[in-house]
């Protein structure tokens, strides 16, 4: 093997802003080879296996739905950038998503991929709000948000000044945050707008087959178009001179260099390959938010236990919504819960066996301080059941009260623990630090940031990430 | 190359690059921007399948000659018969 190779572009990691960049650069001929440390691609938006059963590790919903034929929006540009026919996605759109609050979801605000259907909502819960509402739907829709020096604002504030009754406010950012904010409480306005627009005014979608079809397609692209990649070969190490990324020492201990440095991985964890910000305090801090997902697959769909209807459920039980770091190991007052048979299957197609999800926040340090696997599982255990009870408050009541465990053929749970474990996320933070970097500057000259940490969410975002990040450092750069 | 040549060209290249939008009734002294969704995305991209594909540099300070089709034939056939084509 070669011990010194040189490239035009290396990217580190192989998920969805990886793949999406190497496309487009290896489409216009320059060299490029992706490094990925795990056996599987995808990052966060992996795949597993267990028992000859195929698991997704992320994907609940791809956001950012559009009907065909519909212009300027995140995922037509993404198909565009990357030569991607929309066919080859096989997106089905979801039925109908809820977002449920109260003890038992007393109150209830229906989504679909229609935006008509959650106005109609929010003016038949919220009366008094829906003026507010619609003007915060206008400010949505006319903001800039790919902006890649927008003046960061925050959300709670601007959506207040239209929103006054703390209960819409609150419905309205549960899903938004659960499906992509790093920062606690409160998040950046752009980042607001960009999963307002991902969730509400686009909408969810999956392929039958899920995460898989995607990044089959991606794989196939970046293939054709010429992009190497190195399999079980992160990473280890930055060398950098005089500001620049001299070479990069690989998990092998071979050293290859590049031209461009392209890195997925996350900002604070750049910066531990050797990356350090030479200003003091100016280092990324490590995202405070991980999450436990129970997965229980069902020897029958979802319909058969009275769950028919529900795509995506995100739920709150308590007065306000919470969106911080528990101080307990799970906080399962508030979660996503996701069925994933309930996406409008051509055909009367349908998953092989049923899927029931529930996500919810959990504590980085609790799980990864457990003494020893005997306790490890036991936690484990433990909450997945109380995530469940938790989780089947806000669903239709089940036709008996064992019929849920009489359908269980089998179950998995994944902590902070194992997103740390299998992505390599410092912290189990999926969506990355609370500092985000849109022009995906580093420290060193040659070196960007694209993915989760750049700041565009969402599977589409993350692809669209590594795209713009391409284009705007390597294909558009003068020189 | 004539015009009409290099125009087809430019057109080929948006039918790969965008190839849900309707071209058939493409006004050729009208900006592409304001008949068809094109960002500066998609211009970047006509510029790299015009070097990928035909070996032709457009500088930055050049792209505002890729406004129309008729500004790109005026702009791109002088390159064309340049590398003899």
């Amino acid at each position: 093997m070669n011990t010194s190779s040189h490239y035009d572009v290396a990217i580190i990691g192989a998920g969805m802003a990886g793949l999406a960049a190497g496309i487009r650069l290896a489409h216009f001929g320059k060299r490029v080879c992706i490094f990925e440390r795990h056996n599987a691609v995808g990052g966060l938006n992996s795949f597993y296996a267990i028992d000859g059963r195929k698991y997704d590790v992320g994907l609940h919903a791809m956001t950012n739905w559009v009907p065909p034929g519909t212009k300027g929006t995140p995922l037509g540009k993404l198909l565009r950038q990357l030569r991607i026919d929309r066919d080859e996605f096989a997106l089905h759109p979801q039925k109908r998503s809820r977002i449920a609050f109260g003890p038992a979801g007393e109150t209830s605000l229906t989504f679909t991929n229609d935006f008509a259907v959650l106005e109609a909502e929010v003016a038949q819960k919220f009366p008094a709000q829906i003026d507010g509402f619609r003007a915060l739907v206008a400010l949505v829709r006319a903001y800039d948000d790919v902006s890649l020096d927008a003046k960061p604002e925050s959300a709670r504030a601007l959506v207040r000044r239209h929103v006054t009754d703390p209960l819409l406010e609150d419905m309205l950012f549960c899903p938004v945050m659960y499906y992509g904010s790093a920062t606690e409480r409160d998040m950046e306005f752009g980042q607001f707008v960009i999963m307002f627009k991902a969730l509400f005014l686009e909408g969810f979608a999956r392929p039958l087959d899920g995460v898989r079809v995607i990044l089959r397609v991606l794989l196939e692209k970046y293939r054709q178009a010429g992009g190497e990649r190195r399999m079980k070969c992160g990473v280890r190490r930055i060398v950098s001179s005089a500001g620049r990324a001299d070479r990069l020492v690989l998990d092998d201990g071979t050293e290859v260099t590049a031209t461009h440095v392209l890195s997925t991985i996350g900002a604070a964890e750049t910066e531990r390959l050797g990356v350090e910000a030479t200003v003091p305090g100016a280092a990324h801090p490590v995202g405070r938010l991980s999450y436990c997902e129970t997965i229980t697959v069902l020897n029958r769909p979802p319909a058969k236990l009275g769950w028919a209807d529900d795509t995506i459920v995100f739920f709150n039980d308590s007065a306000r919504f919470a969106y911080e770091q528990t101080a307990g190991p799970v906080d399962a007052r508030s979660g996503v819960i996701c069925l994933p048979n309930n996406f409008a299957y051509p055909d009367g197609a349908d998953l092989a066996e049923g899927l029931f999800r529930c996500t919810c926040l959990a504590n980085y340090d609790h799980w990864t301080s457990l003494p020893e696997e005997a306790a490890y599982q036991a936690e484990k255990q433990r909450w997945y059941g109380e995530i469940q009870r938790s989780a089947l408050r806000f669903l239709p009541p089940l036709p008996a009260p064992d019929a849920l465990g009489r359908a269980t053929v089998a179950t998995d749970m994944f902590t902070p623990r194992t997103i740390t474990k299998f992505t390599g996320h410092l912290g189990g933070a999926i969506y990355g630090s609370p500092v985000k970097i849109r022009d995906g500057r580093t420290p060193l000259a040659n070196v960007y940031l694209a993915g989760t940490d750049q700041g565009f969410l969402g599977i589409v975002g993350a692809m669209l990430s590594g795209i713009s990040m391409a284009n705007f450092h390597v294909l558009a750069a003068k020189g | 190359m004539t015009k009409d040549a290099c125009k087809q060209i430019v057109l080929d290249i948006i039918a790969d690059i965008a190839p849900d939008e309707d071209l058939s009734n493409l006004k050729p002294e009208v900006r592409l921007r304001d008949q068809m969704q094109l960002d500066s995305m998609d211009f970047l991209d006509i510029v790299m399948e015009l070097r990928k594909q035909h070996g032709i540099e457009v500088p930055e300070a050049d792209y505002i000659h890729l406004a129309s089709l008729d500004s790109c034939a005026d702009y791109l056939t002088p390159k064309f018969e340049a590398l003899g084509k």
